[in-house]
């Protein structure tokens, strides 16, 4: 399974995103990153050239909201349907509002990699 | 005498006394005993605090003169609001103010770009012209509060703004005093508001210093941050050796334009982060603090004394806060705080102990400011000089600190220099695959954290929160902007924009064209934009 892990707008924490992506790594994953402050279209492209099997946003700002319903419209716009996921600070009452827009997760700060990990590997059987 | 000779632990090893070995998140190995043995090589004894190299603090009195200086953040997303702050603190007697800005803002887009769409505001003040600096200090006399500017990307434009507004207001700028982080090399490490490429980051980053030298002398251009290195998962010795190879890059780069050592170095300072073992930290700055000195007096041949100080803000600890039974963290930084003080810091700064998951209250606010409130006046902490100095222990670990740090700065020099090792994300891949070592460390309870792998208790899960964010916030930014654009001098903003790009193609400081443009309401982006044309734009390298 190949994840995309991507940092979409402007802000530039990535301490997270990268300690997943070894985690990911050495949890059996191929891991694409995008490095900093990619567009959602960016980000949809290098999925695409990648053959991603899913998108990992990290977003610290509290931009998620606007960056997810992004990721929704140009993923409808370009007739996609790669599965998503957000991680960073969400506040409990965005979760399902992400999942409403379509995330198919969304992890708070404090999350464990291994927790990660194990739903990533619950998707891996679905898929 | 046999039997106290096989009982003694001196100058032992943990393995020789049977008992588990103990290392430091940096890597060294604690001994179980320490003794004048392990500092005799120091020449500690002989030196006083205030005298050269400076291990016991810059000042030969420190706290008993002057306690440091206590500095709390602050953000406030409108110029209005900004400049609504500004006589708030002035009415109320106080002189300094951290200005941050918005993303957008760091990043060098106008509140119209569609990449700021959903940014405006939310983490800093927006700004997008001249105007909005005048909005900000609006009747406020810049004569008696000092402001810190926390950019780096687009610094050279806000500095340039700042100097701008001062000269039209009809201040003295050779009297002009205030501070920039400007530190953008290590946002390549952390954070990430880089721009353009490395070596000419470097260079905008020489160009305000070699102008402020000349034009503006009182104010200080560059704050370099070990900070936020180790909050990106760099450990205490790389923390110090990543911020000295930094601060050396800017000295460099000074020099060769003809400034000299004494007339540099007075003017940087330093920005430290402190979490983890206690003593390891206090070793740390007191290592680092020797080692600064004798690299400026040995290396670039300081005359004056005052050159060879480390001056620092030391705190925030930010790292080592917990969300989990965060209350602790209100102990934790009461620790931090007196790591601080015990090291000899200038400025302290702490974080709220809820600050790792909402928005700080005013009630936290106030316990960080009590916290260092009570070191000062009840734990006598100012009464007399680097109490630590001369414990055998802390001795011992401030003689290998100066040591590794000194090895680690060689470290980067194999990377052909921190410019050269940043660009090639050398020091980002370091850095990264150690806050991974970290993070499942303390995920598998390798690394002790007090409520979170150790001690634990069921809680009720913390929601994150953020200030609001007003959306109409960023209409109304757009609109003003739209104002500006339609009401200046569209030739005279073409003609400053290409004068801009013609001075980074004949390689000249940019700072006299950037104020120029600035003066006739350029924006941020439009100057970037300018200024993109000839130097292009950072490739960031993927590592982790």
């Amino acid at each position: 399974m190949k994840v995309l892990l991507a940092k979409p707008g402007l802000d530039g924490h990535d301490v997270g995103v990268k300690v997943l992506a070894h985690g990911l790594i050495e949890a059996g994953f191929q891991v694409v990153y995008t490095g900093l402050r990619k567009t959602i279209e960016e980000i949809v492209d290098m999925a695409v050239a990648n053959k991603a099997d899913i998108i990992g946003m990290s977003i610290l700002s509290g931009t998620h909201l606007v960056l997810a319903n992004k990721m929704k419209e140009v993923q409808e716009e370009r007739k996609l349907n790669i599965p998503w996921f957000v991680g960073g600070n969400i506040p409990a009452k965005d979760i399902e509002e992400l999942k409403r827009i379509g995330a198919s997760q969304a992890f708070a700060t404090g999350s464990k990699v291994a927790d990660v990990v194990k739903y990533f590997n619950t998707m891996k059987v679905s898929a | 005498m046999d039997d106290t000779k096989t009982k003694t632990a001196k100058g032992k090893t943990a393995k020789e006394l049977n008992v588990k070995p103990v290392y430091l998140e940096s890597g060294l190995e604690v001994n179980p005993v320490y003794t004048a043995d392990d500092t005799k090589n120091s020449g500690i004894e002989k030196e006083m605090p205030g005298e050269y190299p400076f291990t016991r603090g810059i000042h030969p009195t420190m706290y008993r003169n002057k306690p440091f200086t206590i500095r709390q953040y602050a953000g406030f997303a409108s110029p209005e609001e900004t400049n609504e702050r500004f006589q708030f603190l002035i009415e109320n007697g106080q002189t300094g103010l951290n200005v941050a800005f918005d993303l957008p803002t760091q990043c060098g887009l106008d509140s119209d770009d569609a990449r700021a769409f959903g940014e405006v505001g939310r983490v800093g003040m927006s700004i997008d012209t001249l105007a909005d600096f005048e909005i900000a200090f609006k009747n406020i006399d810049l004569d008696k509060i000092t402001v810190s500017l926390t950019i780096n990307g687009t610094a050279i434009i806000l500095i340039a703004m700042y100097i701008a507004m001062a000269e039209k207001a009809g201040y003295d700028i050779s009297k002009l005093r205030g501070t920039a982080q400007n530190d953008i090399l290590k946002e390549f490490i952390g954070r990430g508001t880089w721009i353009f490429p490395v070596d000419k980051s470097v260079k905008l980053v020489v160009d305000t210093i070699e102008y402020c030298a000349h034009h503006v002398p009182k104010y200080s251009p560059v704050s370099v941050c070990g900070y936020h290195i180790r909050e990106s998962g760099a450990n205490p010795i790389q923390e110090m050796a990543y911020a000295f190879c930094i601060a050396k890059a800017y000295t460099d780069g000074a020099l060769e334009r003809g400034i000299t050592i004494d007339d540099f170095a007075s003017r940087l300072s330093f920005n430290f982060d402190i979490y983890g073992n206690l003593f390891e930290q206090v070793a740390k700055f007191r290592g680092g603090r020797r080692l600064w000195a004798k690299i400026i007096r040995e290396e670039y041949h300081a005359k004056k004394d005052s050159s060879c100080w480390l001056r620092m803000i030391a705190g925030g600890g930010g790292g080592g806060l917990t969300k989990e039974q965060p209350e602790n963290n209100i102990v934790r930084s009461a620790y931090y705080a007196l790591i601080s003080a015990l090291s000899g810091t200038q400025t302290m700064a702490l974080c709220s102990y809820d600050e790792a998951y909402t928005i700080p209250t005013e009630h936290s606010a106030e316990i960080s400011l009590r916290t260092m409130q009570i070191m000062i006046h009840e734990m006598g902490i100012c009464d007399t000089v680097d109490p630590l100095g001369g414990s055998y222990y802390v001795e011992a670990l401030t003689d290998k600190f100066e040591e590794e740090i000194k090895r680690e700065m060689k470290t980067v020099e194999k990377w052909d220099g921190i410019v050269n090792a940043v660009a090639t994300g050398k020091i980002q891949e370091s850095v990264s695959k150690q806050a991974y070592a970290r993070e499942m460390g303390m995920q598998t309870g390798k690394v002790p954290k007090v409520g979170v792998n150790i001690f634990t208790r069921e809680e009720e899960s913390k929601d994150v929160e953020f200030h609001p964010y007003d959306p109409k916030g960023a209409d109304v930014q757009i609109e003003k902007l739209k104002k500006i654009k339609a009401g200046r001098n569209n030739e005279k903003v073409k003609l400053c924009l290409a004068q801009v790009k013609q001075d980074a193609i004949d390689n000249k400081n940019l700072m006299p064209s950037i104020i120029a443009a600035v003066k006739e309401y350029c924006t941020v982006g439009e100057i970037v934009t300018a200024m993109k044309e000839e130097y292009g734009e950072f490739k960031e390298p993927i590592f982790f």
